[in-house]
């Protein structure tokens, strides 16, 4: 369970990528004699970004974590709804995820903003807290990424709860734990472990998502290199605008996988495998695993 | 290794049971069915104070259940446990059982202690605080306090050096020294042990008995579903033997397992013997 599921990709493997890209590109170019490439336009947006590129990257950054808080706040309850004795309970949760698993992101993102502006249902106010304002489109965007993200979290939530032996909770309650008690301190602790894989996955796709709130015009970073290919000195450079942007997606995911490593590893305390402190993963791969302790 | 002789568990924990004499659990007519099958057929029992009560049978007859029932980990469908004098999991509304309150019942439990086939330490914690985790949660004692009460149970099974480690990386008669370590720090009126020694490797047995036998002696009540007939010999005040979800024999040790009077208990005994 301690080992990474996310395969970090080798800089050497980037490199050789990129550089088959670009050959690609130039025989392309020979070939149709059509498209002027201007590639200072893609080195300065990597190299030495705009303050607008940057405010992008931010902007998805903070969504996407954001989102994802919300995500995994509701895919806890949700999971909890879903394994509830009490029916109203099970019926409201699986209500929630039949929807929102059910029904397109992008559908969602557009009725949950445009839908309930037009009929006054709700319209998002903008906001602002400490000098900072929180736009509609941005608060009605984190809204519709979480709600989403919950329904799948609550599925994944809900495997890593049942994965934990039920031994566990009869144990916690026979010490007279009550239910909410026992999930609390020894049953989820325990499911994060594998709740914690999945989740990297999901923060993932959730970087990456951030991007549908193109719908909204929120300036995240696909939006940004949008506009700059749309009006501007840049414009009309999709290929070399798009390929910057792509870039720094992967660097932000890039990021992210090293930092799931990381957690991961912490979160293998106590499973036996000694992660911290014991052989790593390739050690144990080709030597096999030991038994003892 | 040194050989190391459990003592003063009770001590540790800063409770001596010195309770009135008198009933402590008494069952009356307890049934049970898992889906259409009858599992428990009316089991009757009562065990005093400071009593150590050996429960026997083959597998399948229903002791493990029975077990379960008194801590109401499993639902009964008709008949009562009480332990202490107090209905357990239960309200009765007329002469009909009505379901307690999720608070109640975990009040309850958490006077009756439980040792688990399988320990079921909790494998995020350490050794330490797989035991200060209920004193502090349910008993609200201070960190402090369970500190060190935890450390002093510790060193009284056996397992002073092991505070900061994982379950795992014990063996399985030290995690089952744990596991009645951690029922003893909540106090309780009474354990109950469901085949406590039959998951373990045979060389380690006699370090759980060594434990559990020092609780005997020092007056805790416990009731020991086990085939352990050394332990029942040594500690056991009576023996009950269970078939098919009824009690069909109980005696002294000594009477039981030299005169059975069943001709299933014969044939029971005759194969574990």
């Amino acid at each position: 369970m301690g080992h990474s599921v996310t395969k970090r990709p080798r800089p050497a493997t980037l490199l050789v990528g990129a550089v088959l890209l670009l050959v690609l590109a130039g025989c392309q170019s020979r070939a149709t004699g059509q498209y002027v490439y201007d590639w200072s336009i893609f080195w300065d947006s990597v190299v030495r970004p705009s303050p607008r590129i940057l405010n992008g990257i931010w902007l998805t950054v903070t969504i996407a974590v954001i989102s994802q808080l919300i995500g995994i706040v509701l895919g806890v309850f949700g999971a909890l709804g879903r394994l509830a004795r009490f029916r109203p309970a099970r019926y409201l949760a699986n209500f929630y995820v039949w929807i929102f698993r059910g029904t397109p992101l992008l559908v969602q993102i557009m009725f949950l903003y445009y839908g309930l502006l037009v009929t006054h249902i709700y319209s998002w106010p903008d906001l602002t807290l400490m000098g900072i304002t929180l736009p509609s489109v941005i608060q009605a965007g984190i809204f519709a990424l979480g709600v989403n993200e919950g329904a799948y979290m609550s599925e994944i939530v809900r495997a890593g709860i049942l994965s934990v032996d039920p031994g566990q909770l009869e144990a916690a309650r026979s010490l007279g734990m009550t239910y909410p008690m026992a999930m609390r301190r020894i049953v989820l602790p325990q499911a994060a472990r594998v709740v914690v894989p999945p989740l990297g996955n999901e923060f993932n796709n959730m970087l990456k998502t951030t991007s549908l709130l193109f719908l909204l015009a929120v300036p995240e970073l696909f939006v940004t290199f949008s506009q700059l290919n749309g009006s501007g000195p840049t414009s009309f450079h999709p290929f070399e605008l798009f390929l910057a942007c792509a870039l720094w997606f992967l660097l932000l995911t890039t990021i992210w996988s090293l930092i799931q490593a990381r957690i991961e590893k912490r979160l293998a305390r106590g499973t036996g495998t000694g992660a911290e402190q014991g052989p790593s993963m390739r050690t144990r791969l080709f030597h096999g695993f030991g038994g003892g302790r | 290794m040194t050989i190391h002789t459990p003592h003063g568990l009770l001590d540790a924990v800063g409770a001596v049971p010195e309770g009135p004499e008198g009933l402590i659990v008494e069952a009356t007519d307890v049934h049970k069915y898992f889906g259409r099958l009858h599992v428990l057929r009316g089991v009757n029992l009562t065990v005093n104070r400071r009593e150590v009560l050996v429960l026997i049978g083959p597998s399948g007859s229903g002791k493990t259940t029975f077990l379960r029932c008194i801590n109401h980990l499993e639902r009964i469908q008709q008949g009562r446990i009480r332990v202490n004098g107090q209905l357990i999991g239960y309200r009765e509304e007329g002469d009909k059982l009505v379901e307690d309150r999720e608070r109640n019942i975990a009040a309850q439990r958490s006077q009756i202690g439980f040792v688990f086939q399988r320990f079921n330490l909790f494998p995020h914690l350490t050794a330490l605080e797989n035991i200060m985790e209920a004193p502090i949660r349910v008993r609200g004692l201070p960190e402090d306090e369970a500190r060190e009460m935890g450390l002093k149970l510790l060193e009284r099974v056996g397992l002073a050096a092991k505070e900061t480690t994982y379950p795992q990386q014990l063996s399985g008669g030290q995690q089952q020294r744990v596991a009645i370590a951690r029922a003893l720090a909540m106090r309780p009126a009474l354990i109950l042990f469901d085949e406590p020694t039959s998951a373990l490797d045979p060389e380690m047995i006699g370090e759980v008995l060594d434990v559990m036998k020092e609780l005997a002696h020092e007056g805790m009540t416990m009731i020991v579903v086990s085939h352990e007939m050394g332990f029942a010999r040594e500690v056991g005040d009576r023996v009950v033997m269970m078939d098919e979800g009824v009690i069909i024999e109980e005696g002294t040790p000594e009477g039981l397992f030299s005169n059975p009077r069943e001709e299933r208990t014969q044939a029971f005994l005759s194969k574990i013997l």
